[in-house]
């Protein structure tokens, strides 16, 4: 310590730099607000992703910062608050339960941009975004028509709310195009991450007889249970092959990296503006994993011509006619459920057993 | 076997795999508390015990190392427990809530790296001859150690409470600290022994979870068991053979509720998820009744701090 003193006006130099380096980028800070933990390998984990990529995009520019496992409801009010209090200028709350204090934070922060997934509650500042995963589950439900031995689909699925109930329905649809005899065997776990239950779940539809497990969860345990007991499995909004390298027949993968990035730009750029994006395949919100090796070439050739079709719009997994659970003709042929009916499903179209829970 | 036989085989296995993890948690918090110590680290424990027994299964590459390695890391959960609550002789309730964040905290702070790998899940290993009898066979004798572990331990236990001098010694110093200490027996070794126990338990519990219930690691996979377990030891009255009782009630409505649900069954699962707990508070309000028979089915010096005066 020969020059203490220089060293010291050195230090000062620096954070002087720094500080005047924080003033000129005018750092963007973006928030996230997950329902699971970013340790799920599902739907929070592909969430975290896409934030990952805005750190990647933007570097220093942008500054990210998340909390996870937030349970929907009264607490989720409370973090949101806390993140838009904390100078967050961008903000998304990645759960269909959080819609409610995201409004009501919103409407305290009007400064603040908030994006909420899978709701339809939106004002100025606050928009929503989701992905039609119901064309990954229609592609899906071609190919488990073609497979399933038993002629049972059994689905793990969540909550009854209609972005469930649209994608047990599209696997219904599409699994009776090309099967009628394929039925659709639901149980609702009443939780987005239970690995146990989800896992006994799956146990109980196997017993039941089903031969193809989707699931509507966030935990690779459904897909596990197939692995272990030999049918067939789906991944949830990633590649989960890792956990079933057999029996994954594909995975629906969730990609948020472009929609975020997009966004955050929007915010540098000062022309954020509230809308509901809801994007597919087309988009590449919606990605389809790699088939499986083992299932057959002529089924594999079924379901991508179903996602080409979806792609170029001359097909789409809700056109009619669209039949509910009591034979009732909810659209005739020749029309498509448009996305404020998509949105609000909450009916069973034939094909699926047992009455959907209110 | 017809088919209706062979559903409600699977239905009970299933349950089988479903009460275990709750077993041993509950039956361990059950010693615990028996000495007077309450612990409500459990969920924190079990997480703790998951997360180490995947690791320890992973790294090894031999699932009963990660059995081993469960137990171990949620003993240690609970020295640490005992050593704020019995030597640092801090709140017991505010402890153990702490316990079980950490443990949240922790387990997936460990477990990072081990997300998305899966191991080899304990193999079962029936009874020869007799795991050969149909239907009753594969039901009672073709299992996983952990689950003959627990059944026994069941017994075992009961033994040692009710018919052992040692349980005597336990349930006294769980019922009265002061005369315990007073007649000279080591009071604060004793309760940091329970508390051990239990975290071992609540260790093998997490165990179960990540080697065989659901052979992966994943956050907060418990996914409240541990509460369970806590609610499952005043259902029980702090008594092992109606933990095992109320383990299988407990699995058993979680089962045959999705059981039910797959067959078309129109009750709502809400209600039947809701009744183990409302049996649990129907309980309660039993031996609360009065003064006699709390103090004839409860631990008297439950949750409060001991110190020994010379």
């Amino acid at each position: 310590m020969k020059h203490p003193f220089k060293k010291i006006v050195g230090i000062a130099a620096t954070v002087a730099g720094l500080a005047i380096a924080g003033q000129s980028m005018a750092e963007t800070k973006v928030g996230f607000v997950y329902v699971g933990p970013v340790g799920d390998h599902g739907w929070t984990y592909r969430h975290d992703i896409g934030r990952q990529a805005i750190e990647d995009k933007f570097g220093d520019q942008v500054k990210t910062t998340y909390v996870e496992s937030v349970k929907e409801g009264p607490d989720a009010e409370r973090v949101v608050r806390k993140m838009a209090a904390s100078g967050h200028d961008l903000i998304f709350t990645t759960s269909f339960g959080f819609m409610n204090p995201t409004l009501k934070v919103a409407k305290k922060f009007p400064k603040v941009k908030f994006e909420h997934a899978t709701g339809y509650k939106r004002v100025k500042n606050m928009s929503t975004f989701a992905g039609r995963f119901y064309e990954g589950r229609y592609v899906v439900g071609t190919a488990a028509g073609h497979m399933t031995k038993s002629n049972i689909i059994g689905y793990v699925a969540s909550f009854p709310i209609p972005e469930v109930v649209r994608g047990i329905n599209a696997v219904a649809r599409s699994a009776r195009a090309v099967n009628p005899d394929a039925t659709v065997k639901v149980v609702w776990v009443n939780s987005w991450y239970d690995p146990g239950k989800e896992a006994d779940a799956a146990k109980t539809l196997i017993d039941q007889g089903a031969d193809i497990i989707l699931q509507h969860t966030d935990s690779p345990a459904p897909l596990q249970v197939a692995e272990q007991r030999g049918v067939w499995g789906v991944g949830q909004a990633s590649d989960m092959s890792s956990y079933a390298p057999n029996n994954q027949l594909t995975a629906i993968i969730d990609n948020w990296d472009q929609y975020y990035i997009e966004r955050t730009q929007a915010v540098i750029d000062g022309n954020w503006k509230s809308g509901d994006t809801w994007g597919g395949i087309k988009s590449g919100m919606v990605e389809m994993a790699p088939w499986n090796d083992a299932v057959p070439a002529d089924v594999v050739a079924a379901a991508e011509k179903v996602q080409k079709a979806i792609v170029d719009g001359s097909l789409h997994p809700f056109q009619g006619p669209v039949i509910n659970q009591n034979g009732e003709q909810v659209i005739p042929a020749g029309e498509v459920l448009d996305d404020g009916a998509l949105s609000g499903m909450n009916y069973y179209v034939q094909g699926v057993e047992g009455s959907l829970p209110k | 076997m017809s088919d209706s036989m062979t559903i409600l085989l699977a239905a009970s296995l299933t349950i089988i795999g479903a009460a275990t993890p709750l077993l041993f948690a509950a039956l361990g918090e059950l010693i615990t508390e028996r000495s007077g110590v309450l612990n409500l680290g459990v969920e924190g424990m079990m997480l703790i015990g998951a997360v180490s027994a995947f690791a320890g299964a992973l790294i090894t590459g031999n699932t009963y190392i990660g059995v081993l390695c469960g137990a171990f890391a949620g003993m240690l959960m609970a020295l640490l427990h005992g050593y704020l609550t019995l030597t640092l002789m801090t709140n017991q309730v505010a402890t153990g809530l702490s316990i079980t964040i950490f443990g949240v905290g922790l387990s997936a702070l460990i477990g990072l790296e081990f997300v998305g790998v899966t191991v080899e899940p304990l193999s079962n290993l029936p009874v020869p001859l007799l795991s050969e009898i149909p239907f009753f066979g594969t039901l009672l004798f073709d299992h996983n150690l952990l689950v003959y572990l627990s059944v026994a331990l069941v017994f075992g236990l009961s033994f040692f409470i009710f018919k052992t001098r040692g349980g005597l010694i336990l349930r006294a110093v769980g019922d009265s600290p002061e005369s315990s200490h007073a007649l000279g027996y080591p009071v604060i070794k004793i309760r940091y022994m329970a508390l051990m126990f239990g975290g071992l338990m609540a260790g093998l519990g997490g165990a179960y979870l990540s080697l065989i219930y659901t052979p992966m690691w994943s956050e907060n996979m418990t996914a409240g068991r541990g509460w369970v377990a806590l609610a499952l030891v005043v259902f029980a009255t702090w008594k092992p053979w109606r933990v095992l009782l109320g383990a299988y009630m407990f699995g058993g409505v979680t089962i045959l509720q999705l059981h039910g649900q797959g067959f078309g069954l129109d009750i709502p699962s809400q209600f039947l998820s809701m009744l183990p707990y409302l049996a649990t508070i129907l309980v309660l309000v039993l031996i609360s009744r009065d003064r006699l028979k709390l103090r004839e089915n409860s631990p008297a010096s439950l949750g409060r701090t001991f110190r020994p005066t010379a």
